[in-house]
């Protein structure tokens, strides 16, 4: 058991991320043998900053025959490799012990796809950009020649141009013809549609220009436009490689193992994938169940405040039922499966979360709807210059001229960075105090929430117990030295206060009872006010006894505290005018404690997982954009479904993974995140708002053919650079929700 | 003009050992943990050898 002294230095050293007590689970089912190494990928939660790298690569290291350990901080994997007879728990242990959440990746998936993708879109745009500086380092001669250079030069300058172009736009283009193509075939346009047609037509346009020996090329226009855009692409890569990420921590949530018991009760770890309805399972102390079970034999305590929110445990039973979720406290529990892994409590959240994810799916983001006005207005304009030029008695070759010209200069660059930019500025600002963003487009579901919905342990209280009495110290000290030996919440708060210091001698814990041990020589005991016998009528659930020998017992009160930061945090969304509601598995004298306190009128006690979804769609068919924060398992469908959803850092990983953003740092980053997102949303529209502008300017510019190449590259890469440096304001303005 | 034919060839080849270097940083994966590479260079690694204490706790 981790002892008080390591709790403190656990986890990230910067406090970026709260310390993970979790245990960890049985990882030797996914290790690889490759060649006589044995490999092993695991997914560490918490992992925050290079002294974490430090701890973790040093204390893995540190185990005999490991070769190799190398942890990725951006997606927050460790890649482990070793000869010998290892055990893969020991590693997993190691990294466990540090206060990080560790759970075995399943390499039979494939995991690499999005980051080959992101590889593969960065070495484009290294390509892009190669061309770009050389191509602009011709055209610059071409320019400023202009009137003195010889034809021949020209076309010579010309035609090394494209012949840089032409690899390039067959390399880096492929992402843009690809989707334009893969769409078109379907009947429908995207914005890659006009960008492939721009960069095709431009190409051919130049090509033939160079050869007639004609003053206008646009080789350098149309790759700098592939540069810019492959710029928007791979930020946008990015951003949504943190939402796999998250997505393969909930895949690992599904690895977990459970200990079975063969006819001759030998025990095995298995994949919890493979329990069937009817196996015999051994819960041991600290661990959590995986699939509902009902209890053979065996007494101990559960705590189940992550299945219900409820915060007292409960003690079991023989022929209890144990919902997945649930974590055994004091003893081993022997039990038959209900049903598979697939039937239990925990996957049923799961589909909620798929069903929810769909649905937030169809969610159209800005950008894409500034796109669909965009392309045809780009397109008809081209045609309309083309057409009318034509019709005006132009020849055919300069009216195409003027077509392509302006085909390019309303090519979508500044629209394309205006989104990524934007989310990839305000994500980083977030990052720094603490808040990770798990998708691009949950910045503009956050700011368009109106409603808010909180969970009440984990989330608006600490969600474990506090002593609320004041002790004397030597009383404090002889209840502690029973409490260190127990796994019981009360007990673990007990020594919270107490500190680190010896242990009781003999001490034994009785299931639903309480301790029992000698302390100088004098038997104690610890726990309900049945095991001490007192007759006092003082007696609620969550209180303690100790007595020490014949001396007068002593009551211990506990309760779930409410967070520091709560009433002024609930204080500022009130004023911002938003609605606001509790919605909780527990008791309901606590859940209306708890809403009084901060002064939230609407509340709602013993909602199971159903309920609360129950409640969100209510609100969401009144128009309500709901924003859901929690942090329970029985908040996890919630979480998908909602508007908008943010998790404590603290949270269970399911919950994690369900929701759009992980605070730490308390209920205070709340406002900061709206408050930061409501930003971005302005930023993102002025950005689009510059995009319009901007082709306001430009088109008629290029309809009247005046358009040249010169015009349309500092164009383009005026309007990339003013959007771009939009988005950097988000840096610094100040937080005001 | 004949400088020209010198100079081009120069700038381009820059150029492309350049885009060359680049190419092998991408497909070496060093662009793969961007977070973990900007706090790597901070890492301490002068340790003793062999590293028998634990004694990372108070960093």
């Amino acid at each position: 058991m981790t002892s008080l002294n390591d709790s403190l230095s656990a986890g990230c050293p910067t406090g970026l991320a709260p310390p993970e007590l979790t245990n960890a689970p049985d990882s030797s089912a996914f290790v690889r043998r490759v060649g006589g190494q044995n490999r092993l990928g695991l997914t560490v939660r918490g992992a925050k900053c290079g002294a974490c790298i430090n701890r973790i690569e040093s204390a893995v290291k540190a185990l005999p025959d490991v070769e190799t350990a190398r942890l990725n901080l951006s997606t927050g994997t460790l890649d482990v490799a070793w000869r010998g007879d290892l055990g893969a728990n020991t590693i997993v242990q190691a990294v466990s012990a540090l206060g990080y959440g560790v759970s075995p990746q399943d390499q039979n998936r494939n995991v690499s796809d999005e980051q080959r993708e992101e590889r593969s879109l960065l070495v484009a745009l290294g390509v892009a950009g190669f061309a770009t500086a050389n191509i602009m380092l011709l055209s610059v001669s071409v320019w400023a020649g202009h009137g003195e250079m010889g034809e021949s030069t020209r076309r010579m300058l010309h035609g090394i141009s494209g012949l840089i172009a032409f690899p390039t736009i067959l390399f880096s283009g492929r992402v843009f013809f690809r989707s334009a193509w893969s769409v078109l075939k379907r009947g429908h346009a995207n914005m890659d549609v006009p960008i492939s047609l721009a960069v095709t037509i431009a190409f051919c346009v130049s090509v033939s220009e160079t050869l007639r020996g004609g003053e206008h090329a646009y080789f350098d226009a149309t790759v700098m436009l592939l540069f810019f855009l492959l710029i928007g692409r791979f930020l946008d890569a990015r951003v949504r490689r943190k939402a796999y990420v998250s997505a393969r921590e909930l895949a690992a949530m599904a690895n977990r193992t459970v200990t079975r018991l063969g006819e001759g009760g030998e025990a095995r770890s298995v994949r919890a994938s493979e329990i069937q309805p009817g196996d015999r399972i051994l819960l041991s102390p600290g661990e959590c169940a995986v699939v509902d079970m009902k209890i053979d034999s065996g007494l101990s305590e559960v705590d189940d405040s992550l299945v219900t929110g409820e915060s007292v445990p409960r003690t079991t039973f023989v022929g209890m039922s144990l919902l997945a979720g649930t974590v055994n406290l004091s003893q081993p529990l022997q039990g038959r499966a209900i049903g598979a892994a697939s039937d239990s409590l925990l996957s049923d959240i799961a589909r909620m979360l798929d069903a929810g994810e769909q649905r937030r799916s169809t969610y159209r983001k800005i950008a894409d709807r500034a796109v669909s006005l965009y392309v045809p207005f780009v397109h008809t304009s081209a045609l309309l210059a083309f057409l009318g030029w034509l019709m005006a008695g132009l020849g055919a070759n300069e009216a195409l001229l003027i077509g392509v010209s302006t085909l390019i200069i309303t090519c979508p660059c500044a629209l394309a960075l205006a989104a990524p930019v934007t989310q990839v500025v305000a994500s980083g600002r977030l990052f720094r105090s603490g808040t990770f963003l798990k998708s691009g487009d949950a910045l503009e579901r956050l700011a368009q929430c109106d409603y808010v919905i909180f969970d009440k342990t984990g989330t608006l209280t600490l969600g474990t117990p506090r002593l609320v009495d004041e002790i004397a110290p030597d009383v404090l000290d002889d209840a502690a030295q029973l409490a260190r030996a127990s796994r019981h919440p009360f007990s673990r708060a007990l020594v919270e206060i107490a500190g680190p210091g010896p242990i009781a001698s003999g001490v034994r814990e009785f299931p639903g009872l309480g301790l029992e041990g000698l302390i100088d020589g004098v038997t104690c005991r610890l726990g309900s006010a049945e095991w001490i016998g007192t007759d006092q009528s003082d007696i609620t659930s969550s209180s303690l006894w100790f007595s020490k020998g014949d001396e007068q017992p002593i009551q211990f009160h506990f309760a779930d505290h409410i967070l520091d930061d709560a009433i002024e945090t609930i204080r500022t969304l009130k004023r911002a005018g938003y609605g606001m509601e509790v919605l909780s598995g527990d008791r309901e004298e606590a859940v209306r404690d708890v809403a009084e306190t901060l002064g939230i009128a609407n509340w709602r006690a013993k909602s199971s997982p159903r309920d609360k979804v129950q409640r969100l769609e209510e609100l969401q068919a009144k128009g309500h954009r709901v924003l859901m924060v929690g942090d329970g398992l029985n908040d996890a469908g919630a979480l998908a479904l909602a508007h908008a959803s943010v998790t404590p850092g603290g949270a269970m990983d399911i919950s994690r993974s369900a929701s759009d953003a992980v605070y730490s740092g308390g209920l205070a980053s709340l406002p900061r995140l709206i408050s930061v997102a409501k930003q971005a949303r302005v930023v993102m529209l002025q950005n689009f708002g510059f995009a319009a502008a901007y082709n306001l300017v430009a088109v008629p510019i290029a309809i009247s053919g005046h358009a040249t190449p010169l015009v349309a590259a500092i164009a383009m890469s005026a309007s990339s650079i003013l959007v771009s440096l939009n988005a950097l304001r988000l840096n610094t303005m100040p937080e005001r929700l | 003009m004949s400088g020209l034919l010198i100079l081009i060839p120069i700038a381009l080849g820059m150029g492309l050992i350049g885009l060359i270097a680049f190419l092998w940083a991408a497909r070496s994966g060093q662009f793969d943990d961007p977070d973990g590479a900007a706090t790597r260079i901070l890492v301490d690694e002068d340790r003793p050898l062999p590293p028998s204490e634990n004694h990372d706790s108070e960093e």
